[in-house]
């Protein structure tokens, strides 16, 4: 085995469809217009010399490395910012290029250090590569005159270092800040000699504006800026491409290897999610794999005030076996179930869902997309036929207007984010609605046309106020309604939404925005070209979390802004597998595919696949799962990779739920917040040991590879695997390509995956079969799955979570950038510089109406439950609006947030919790209890000698 | 005493009168079954007493759907009358 190695090169490529024929060197080549001569060099092998230049980014011409001559031309241009021309007479090697290049080298090594052999990047030097090329064999400036080589390192950054001796000044991380990212946290200070990298004002990276998402590491051609892994292990000797486990966007990595271990990240350009580029979790924040806390060994107890005892796997799925089969002897069939984890493979996930169905006998199973993107589910299946979004990620490079409602792309699908901001740089439009002044709102070169800073809870009247502008004004799209929708169903659609009380005037009593805001944003997006909406989580995490979704779905089909590139309804999926958990059947009332558990053809279908007779009965939900644990008619529960404790709402119902169970099974890395709770704990295992597939928010199928053996010892699909066949019900796979042949056999829209296929394309996006056997990047071209569209009515229905006088503000949960969900992960890695804790963000005039300074730990409140943390003062939020995250188990924002949930789906409220705040001393009682609880459930009894 | 009692106590202490929301899984199911029958009630009766029964029976548990069953027959306090209708429909269907 090998590194990857991806050519670069030089410049991107050009997307003309006019072709252009030259001659570089004697050899005829025939590129696509606009592209550069360096590239179509590269593309018949040609590799000219280069420092400044990466396909990853725009031609530059600083370097003054790459220079050619044409016939009939003056001057030795440089082959990055010159176009190839027809017929033009290119030569790369020239005795005058020789001499002026060895010219150059020769000056940039002159102020550099000397030492190669103990530098970082020996071996992965484009500078060192360059010196060879040009055939450097002396300096003739010597070293004693005025240089940089004595300047410091800044090591701020826990991930990558910046030594500012090294730098050649190329700005190949100051442009990928700009072009690939889109933060502008570098620039070149100093002028002329004095000219050198620096991050904000002469800042140090950790408290410049930097995100820390490596792409200026990976585009450094020398070891200026360079991971610190590199120092510490060395060079990587091989590689294998894999997919990241945090969000839903699926970047695609070549993961670095040095025997086994895990050396670097480096995002793949080939990947087709991410084209490149990473952000802070996914090309760094990898460490929680080899945490200390990480748990190895199978753990067993008879109760939860016990400590753990560690015992083998045969005793550990034995015992649990035993629980469950002595629970649905006692209580019942149906008094089991468990929870598949969006965290792991397609593969596992099927395995777990098909353990329930066919060992358990029922389908009480569920996933976390249950508490994220189920109304997404529902509200799309409902109205187009598919329970995923429309488009795939490049459709964005051809919108012209895009709508974010209820997401915020640059924190929670930062790589997406960076493609999105770079489309809105070259002139598309841009529409926010959402509470917050998100970042997208306004940042270095973007600035949202409008933003609707609505009322939390108030989404489906903003949607149906915009399709009331619409309508009203006549910017429908008629032909394309009358020829992909139900007509009969728009006229009632039209008719409903044109009523006055759903104008934005009448509306603004709910949402607070002004009507001309509304008005010319439903304008813009019906006529302003290509209209996309992204959305997310504050969309769906509401009472009416699927009216939202459809009222999205009714627009998108209004406008005529589906079935194409750059249109579309585009669910940003939470975490890494969500997509491709629903898709495996993880739902309680759907086997895989989305096919209904009552549809007896496909049950007989499962039924003769599986040998086992399947349950015809809808499932519990999670939230039912607790409501049936607390009734006493829910007593088993084996949860593979999800922490319910600390992500589900309203804390003190689910720990009375857990509390309540005979047997709970906890399989993670970690002794999360839920194996509090446990009775079994089976060690997981991370994405970096074992094979399988992600499927990413697109619908595309991407391949996780085993880069090194399990240090659990299984990986998870193997584990689940004892367990069933422990319950008496056989699985014989040898490995996971063989559950995907499964998956593929039984799954009318995954007929054509496979590993092989795989292998062959690198990823595809479902619906993959006959049809469609590379894929569907964009579905609904020429009629929707479902036949017409389906128009459906949306009353705003305000939520029964309502503000008074003793909960006066709206509490409103999210995520940040450098954590992940729960923070199981995250908070085990350096990520943790950024986000050390969970804080309270709160408007200036609603801090000083209750005294509170920045910094100070308040105390919040609300019906469900109360917590402590500290708070801090943000002009973003709106007032009596106010934001945390989730992501430490110490704070606990769950336990203030309701039951309230989706009226379809059960979804939880998570974005509208009415609360208070006021100034405190400390932890609440709630956090102290917990605190001591946690510690003494976590205690592991020392082994016998 | 468990661990998660021991919090419900703390937490009715420090609220008194503010009590959450829904008491118990009954409350809940009439919630739910009155939020369902809300949304379609924007659809014409017959619609929305199908779509309503509909949907109860494709999504929830046989469980809850034998719990609000017995709830309508001891006098469905607290339906609204789609849900009411719809929950009859069901019952005579199953």
């Amino acid at each position: 085995m090998s590194l990857v190695h991806e050519i670069d090169y030089g410049t991107p490529a050009s997307k003309s469809e006019k072709l252009v024929t030259l001659t570089i060197d004697g050899m005829k080549v025939q590129v696509p217009e606009g592209t550069s001569i360096m590239r179509a060099a590269m593309e018949v092998g040609n590799q000219i010399p280069k420092l400044c230049a990466t396909d990853m980014l725009d031609a530059f011409g600083s370097c003054r490395l790459c220079l050619i001559e044409i016939e009939g031309r003056n001057g030795t241009p440089a082959s990055c910012t010159t176009p190839v021309a027809e017929g033009i007479v290119v030569k790369t090697q020239t005795e005058r290029l020789k001499q002026i290049r060895r010219g150059v080298m020769e000056l940039y090594i002159s102020d550099h250090p000397l030492d190669c052999l103990t530098c970082s990047a020996n071996g992965d030097c484009e500078l060192q590569d360059m010196a060879g090329v040009v055939g450097l064999r002396e300096v003739r400036y010597g070293y004693e005159g005025e240089n940089h080589i004595k300047m410091g390192k800044d090591e701020s950054n826990p991930y990558f270092t910046y030594e500012k001796s090294k730098c050649i000044v190329c700005n190949r991380c100051v442009r990928a800040c700009e072009e690939v990212q889109g933060t502008f946290a570098l620039t070149i200070s100093g002028r002329g000699f004095g000219s050198r990298v620096s991050p904000g004002m002469d800042e140090e990276f950790l408290s410049s504006e930097c995100v820390s998402c490596g792409a200026c590491v990976q585009a450094c051609p020398t070891a200026t800026l360079n991971e610190k892994a590199m120092y510490d292990i060395g060079t990587p000797e091989h590689s294998l491409v894999t997919t990241c486990a945090y969000c839903g966007v699926g970047c695609t990595f070549k993961a670095e290897m040095r025997g086994d271990e895990l050396v670097r990240m480096v995002p793949y350009k080939d990947g087709k999610a991410n084209r490149g580029h990473s952000c802070v979790k996914g090309r760094f924040a990898y460490g929680y794999a080899t945490h200390k806390d990480r748990i190895l060994k199978p753990m067993i107890r008879s109760s939860i005030h016990e400590p753990w005892k560690e015992v083998s796997y045969e005793e550990a799925i034995a015992y649990a076996a035993s629980e469950f089969k002595r629970i649905q002897e006692k209580y019942g069939r149906r008094a089991v179930g468990g929870i598949t984890s969006s965290r792991c493979t397609n593969e596992e996930t099927y395995l777990v869902q098909k353990l329930i169905r066919g060992a358990f006998g029922n389908n009480n199973v569920d996933t976390c997309a249950r508490v994220c993107h189920s109304p997404t589910g529902y509200g799309l299946s409902q109205t187009y036929g598919t329970s995923a979004g429309t488009q795939d990620f490049d459709s964005v490079e051809e919108s012209d207007v895009i709508l974010v409602i209820g997401a915020n792309p640059t924190d929670g699908h930062p790589v997406f984010g960076s493609r999105m901001k770079k489309r809105l740089r070259e002139g598309a439009k841009l529409i926010v609605i959402d509470p917050r002044k998100i970042d997208l709102v306004r940042t270095p070169h973007v600035q949202a046309d409008y933003h609707l800073p609505l009322r939390p809870g108030t989404n489906v009247a903003m949607v149906t106020a915009i399709a009331h502008v619409i309508v009203t004004e006549g910017l429908v799209h008629e032909d394309f309604v009358r020829d992909y929708c139900d007509w009969d169903e728009f006229q009632e659609w039209a008719e409903f939404v044109a009523e006055e009380r759903h104008s934005p005037e009448a509306i603004q009593q709910y949402t607070g925005v002004d009507p001309a805001l509304v008005r010319g944003a439903a304008r813009l997006y019906a006529k302003g070209g290509n209209g996309a909406i992204y959305y997310g989580l504050g969309v769906t995490e509401h009472s009416q979390g699927s009216t939202t979704v459809i009222g999205i779905a009714n627009l998108a089909m209004a406008t005529g802004n589906i079935g194409r590139n750059g249109v579309g309804v585009n669910p940003l999926r939470g975490q890494n597998n969500v997509q491709g958990s629903c898709d495996m059947g993880s739902f309680p009332h759907e086997l895989p595919g989305y096919r209904h558990v009552a549809e007896d053809d496909t049950r007989v279908l499962f039924e003769r696949d599986w040998g086992v007779k399947l349950d015809d009965e809808p499932g519990l939900r999670i939230p039912n799962m607790f409501d049936a644990a607390v009734d006493g008619t829910f007593k088993g529960m084996y949860v593979q990779g999800e922490d319910i404790l600390q992500s589900d709402p309203d804390t003190r119902h689910v720990s009375a739920g857990l509390g309540a169970l005979e047997c709970l099974v906890v399989q993670d890395l970690f002794l999360n917040e839920t194996a509090n709770y446990a009775h079994v704990f089976l060690p997981g295992c991370s994405f970096l040991e074992k094979d399988g597939t992600f499927t990413n928010a697109e619908r595309r199928i991407q391949r996780v590879r085993k880069l090194m053996a399990p240090k659990n010892g299984y990986a998870d699909w193997e584990v689940t695997i004892m367990l069933a066949e422990a319950l008496g019900y056989k699985m014989d796979y040898q490995h996971p390509s063989e559950i995907m042949d499964e998956i593929a056999r039984l799954t009318p829209t995954f007929t054509g995956v496979s590993y092989a296929k795989l292998e062959e394309a690198g990823s595809v996006q479902w619906p993959c079969n006959e049809k469609a056997p590379e894929g569907t990047p964009v579905m609904h071209i020429g009629g929707f799955v479902r036949g017409k569209g389906k128009f459906m009515l949306t009353e705003y229905v305000p939520t029964d979570e309502r503000t008074g006088p003793r909960f006066p503000l709206l509490l409103t949960t999210g995520r940040i950038l450098s954590q992940y969900n729960v923070g199981a992960q995250t908070r085990r890695t350096e990520n943790v510089a950024w986000h050390p804790e969970d804080v309270l963000e709160i408007h200036p005039h609603d801090a000083e109406t209750r005294g509170i300074r920045d910094g100070d730990y308040v105390r919040l409140d609300s019906r469900a439950g109360s917590t402590s943390l500290k708070a801090v003062i943000s002009e973003r939020m709106p007032t009596g609006v106010v934001y945390t995250t989730f992501h430490h188990p110490v704070t606990q924002a769950n336990v203030i947030t309701t039951d309230y949930s989706d009226w379809a789906t059960n979804c939880p409220e998570y974005k509208v919790t009415a609360v208070q705040i006021s100034p405190s001393n400390g932890p609440s009682p709630w956090q102290e209890n917990y605190e001591a609880f946690s510690r003494q459930s976590r205690r592991i009894a020392e082994a016998a000698e | 005493m468990s661990h998660s009692q021991t919090h419900g106590e703390a937490h009715d202490a420090a609220h008194g009168d503010d009590a959450h929301s829904h008491t118990s899984t009954d409350d809940r199911l009439v919630y739910m079954a009155n939020q369902i029958a809300t949304f379609f009630g924007s659809q014409k009766h017959d619609a929305a007493v199908a779509g309503t029964r509909d949907h109860i029976a494709k999504f929830w548990d046989p469980r809850m759907r034998a719990r609000i069953a017995e709830l309508l027959v001891s006098g469905g306090e607290g339906l609204k009358p789609i849900a009411r209708e719809a929950l009859e429909g069901l019952a005579r269907k199953q």
